[in-house]
C-alpha cells in the first residue's frame, strides 16, 4: 500500500481561553491515502472544524504529530505553514469565499499568485481548473454574476488549481440548494474517480453517505473505527 | 510572490474601493498643497527680498561713523559718530591702498527745505562726488549728473529724485528750473529714475548736490570735514572681501589705530543686509512650512485611521488569501504599499493644486511665488513616506490575523 497522505497521531488540541481551559481534540489517530474519498462528521461543538483547521494546516497541535504528503507540519511556523498550505491543501469553504473584485479566473488563479507562479502559466492552468468544473465559458465572469453552485464550482477550480495532496471541502453544500447540492456532490464524486483524495467536513449524514469512509467526531474523538461505506 | 503581483493587487484593493480611497488622499491632499504653497511663497518672498537689495548693488561697501562694538561688547552707536572725514573718502579712493576698490561716494546728508514758487518740501539733500551716480547704481530719467567743474566750483546746481520733483512742481520734466533753498536759487541739472525704496527710506523722494557746495553753502553741523558715510564699491562681486579688508586696515591706519577691535566706523556689506532680510523670511517660511506639515501629519493619521477600517473591514478576505498560501509578509506588504499608493497619490495631486495656486495666486496676492523642482519631489517622497509609516500598524494587524478567525468573521 502506498504511504498515507494524511497520517495523524495522538492528535491533541488544547484552547486556552483565560484561566478555562477546553480540550478540543482528545487524542485523534488517522490515515488516509491517496485517492481516499473520506468524510468527518459530527454535531456542532464536537472538534469537527478543530480538526479540519488542523488537517488544512490553518492551525497546530497542541500535541501528537500530524504528517501531511511525507512532510511533518506539526512544528511549522506560520510561514512554513502558508507554504504547506499553498502546496498541499485545496479548500472548498461553506461560504465560497470568492474574492468580489476578481473574475472567476482572477480567483481560481489566486493560489498560484502565492506560489510565484508567472502570469502566462497561471492564466493556462487557472482555465484548465476552471474548465474541468465546467465553467471555461464564464472565466471573466465576476463571483457577483454566478449563481451559488457555480460560485463553489469556481472555488472547487480554485482548490484543484494547485494540484494539491487533498481536497479540504467544509460543509461545501451548506449554503446551497437542493439541485446546487446534487451539483457540487457529484463534481467531487467526480474528481474522486479521476484519482483525488478529498475530505469531507459536513454534519448532513446523505452529505457522508457519498464518501467512500465516514469518521465520527464527539467529544474530541473518533467514534469507532472509520466505517466503510458499500457502494 | 511577485512584485508585480503584489502592486497589482494593492491597486485593485484601492480602486475597488474608490470613494474610501479618496476620502483618504484627501487630508495628505490638503497638506502637500499646502506645504508647496508655503514653501513656495517663502521662496519668493526670499527672491523678491534679495533681488530688491542687489538692485541697490551687491558689489557695495558702507562704511559709517561709530564702532561697531564699545567696550562692554555692545553694538554701540551706529552711524552717530563724526569719525569719517572727507580726507578718508579720497584716500580709499586711491588705487594704491585700495586697489580693489572701482569707486568711493562719501555723502553727507541734511535734512532741507527746498521751496519752488508757492510750494516748498523738506527731504535729505546730499552732498557727494560725481561718481555718486555709479557707485550707488543710479540712472538718470532727465539731464545728466552734475560735473567735475560745478564740484570743483561749488556751483549751485541739484539732481532731485523723482518723487521730490513730483511734489515740488508736479511733473519730473524739471531740468533748467531752479528750486530755492535758504534764499538761494538751485539750478535742477538732473532728475534720478526711480529706484524704490530701501527699508523705511523712499530713495526717490531727495535731492544730490557737489560735495563742495554742500560744505560751503548747506551744512549746518558745524563740522565740514566730516561725512555720514563712504560708498565703496568693489571692482566686481568677487572682490569685495578684498576691499572690505583693504577699506578697514586703511582707515585703521588713518586713524592711528591698532587693531579692528578700536575701530571707531563699520564696514559692511550688502550682504550681511541680504543675509538679514534672508533669515527673517527663512524663519517665516519655516514656520509656515511646520503649520502644513501638521496638516500633512494629520493627513497622515487619516490614513492609518481608514487603512485600520479597511483591515477590520477585509477581515475575511485576509483569512481567504491566508488560507490560499499568503505569507503573513504578503499580507504585511499588500497594505503597505496600499498605504504608499495612497501616499503617492495624494502627494501627487497635492503638488498638482498647490502648483495650480502657485501659479493663480501671484496675481491676486501681487507676491511671487518660486515653485522648486526639489520640493515637488521633496514633497512626493514625503507623501509616500507618511503612507508608509502610518500603514505600518494597520499592515501589521493584518499580517497577524490567524487565518482561521479571519474566515470565521462574517
Amino acid at each position: 500500500m502506498a504511504a498515507p497522505v494524511i497520517e495523524l497521531t495522538g492528535a491533541r488540541k488544547t484552547y486556552h481561553t483565560g484561566d478555562i481551559e477546553f480540550e478540543a481534540l482528545r487524542g485523534i489517530d488517522c490515515r488516509i491515502f491517496p485517492g481516499e474519498y473520506v468524510a468527518i462528521v459530527g454535531p456542532s461543538g464536537s472538534g469537527k472544524s478543530t480538526l479540519m483547521n488542523i488537517l488544512g494546516c490553518l492551525d497546530v497541535l497542541t500535541s501528537g504529530s500530524y504528517v501531511l504528503a511525507g512532510e511533518d507540519v506539526s512544528r511549522m511556523d506560520e510561514v512554513a505553514l502558508a507554504s504547506a498550505r499553498n502546496r498541499r491543501i485545496g479548500f472548498v469553504f461553506q461560504q465560497f469565499h470568492l474574492l468580489s473584485s476578481l473574475t472567476a479566473l482572477g480567483n481560481v488563479e489566486l493560489p498560484l499568485v502565492y506560489a510565484g507562479v508567472s502570469p502566462a502559466e497561471r492564466r493556462d492552468r487557472a482555465m484548465v481548473a476552471l474548465e474541468r468544473v465546467g465553467l471555461g465559458d464564464k472565466s471573466r465572469n465576476h463571483p457577483g454574476q454566478l449563481s451559488g453552485g457555480q460560485q463553489q464550482r469556481v472555488a472547487i477550480a480554485r482548490a484543484l488549481v494547485t494540484e494539491p495532496a487533498i481536497v479540504l471541502a467544509d460543509e461545501p453544500t451548506g449554503n446551497l440548494d437542493s439541485h446546487s447540492t446534487r451539483d457540487v456532490l457529484g463534481m467531487l464524486d467526480d474528481l474522486h474517480s479521476e484519482g483525488s483524495t478529498i475530505v469531507l467536513i459536513t454534519h448532513e449524514s446523505d452529505v457522508a453517505a457519498r464518501a467512500g469512509t465516514v469518521y465520527n467526531v464527539t467529544d474530541g474523538q473518533f467514534v469507532g473505527a472509520g466505517t466503510e461505506i458499500a457502494k | 510572490m511577485r512584485p508585480a503581483d503584489l502592486l497589482a493587487s494593492s491597486w485593485r484593493a484601492i480602486r475597488s474601493h474608490k470613494m474610501r480611497s479618496i476620502l483618504t488622499m484627501l487630508g495628505i491632499v490638503v497638506g502637500i498643497a499646502s506645504v508647496v504653497l508655503t514653501v513656495g511663497l517663502g521662496l519668493g518672498t526670499q527672491k523678491d527680498v534679495s533681488e530688491q537689495i542687489a538692485a541697490l548693488g551687491s558689489d557695495l561697501l558702507i562704511v559709517s561713523p561709530g564702532s561697531s562694538t564699545d567696550e562692554s561688547g555692545l553694538r554701540g552707536g551706529f552711524g552717530s559718530g563724526e569719525t569719517l572725514t572727507l580726507t578718508d573718502a579720497e584716500a580709499l579712493a586711491s588705487e594704491v591702498a585700495v586697489p580693489d576698490a572701482a569707486d568711493v561716494a562719501a555723502e553727507k546728508t541734511a535734512s532741507l527745505s527746498l521751496e519752488y514758487g508757492e510750494s516748498n518740501w523738506t527731504t535729505d539733500v546730499t552732498g557727494t562726488s560725481t561718481s555718486w551716480a555709479d557707485v550707488r547704481s543710479r540712472e538718470l530719467l532727465y539731464g545728466s549728473f552734475f560735473t567735475e567743474d560745478d564740484a570743483t566750483a561749488a556751483a549751485s546746481v541739484i539732481v532731485l529724485g523723482a518723487e521730490t520733483a513730483q511734489e515740488l512742481f508736479g511733473s519730473t520734466s524739471v531740468v533748467g528750473q531752479d528750486v530755492t533753498i535758504d534764499g538761494e536759487a538751485y539750478e535742477i541739472v538732473g532728475v534720478l529714475a526711480e529706484a524704490g525704496s530701501s527699508g523705511e527710506t523712499s530713495l526717490d523722494d531727495m535731492a544730490v548736490v557737489p560735495m563742495t557746495t554742500m560744505v560751503e553753502q548747506l551744512d549746518t553741523s558745524g563740522n565740514s570735514e566730516s561725512v555720514d558715510t563712504i560708498y565703496v564699491k568693489a571692482a566686481s562681486s568677487d572682490v569685495l572681501s578684498a576691499a572690505s579688508q583693504e577699506t578697514t586696515s586703511l582707515l585703521l591706519n588713518l586713524h592711528g589705530l591698532a587693531s579692528a577691535e578700536d575701530a571707531d566706523f563699520t564696514v559692511e556689506v550688502q550682504d550681511s543686509l541680504l543675509d538679514a532680510a534672508t533669515s527673517v523670511y527663512e524663519k517665516l517660511t519655516v514656520l509656515l512650512t511646520g503649520i502644513a506639515a501638521l496638516a500633512l501629519l494629520v493627513g497622515g493619521i487619516g490614513v492609518m485611521n481608514i487603512m485600520l477600517v479597511s483591515v477590520t473591514e477585509r477581515t475575511r478576505e485576509i483569512g481567504l488569501r491566508k488560507a490560499l498560501g499568503a505569507a503573513p509578509a504578503n499580507i504585511r506588504n499588500q497594505f503597505l504599499i496600499e498605504a504608499m499608493i495612497l501616499g503617492l497619490s495624494g502627494g501627487a495631486v497635492g503638488v498638482i493644486i498647490g502648483v495650480g495656486l502657485a501659479l493663480a495666486l501671484p496675481s491676486v496676492l501681487g507676491s511671487t511665488i518660486v515653485i522648486s523642482g526639489l520640493a515637488l519631489v521633496v514633497s512626493v517622497v514625503v507623501a509616500v513616506g507618511i503612507g508608509a509609516v502610518f500603514g505600518v500598524y494597520p499592515a501589521a494587524r493584518a499580517a497577524k490575523l490567524a487565518p482561521i478567525d479571519a474566515l470565521r468573521d462574517q
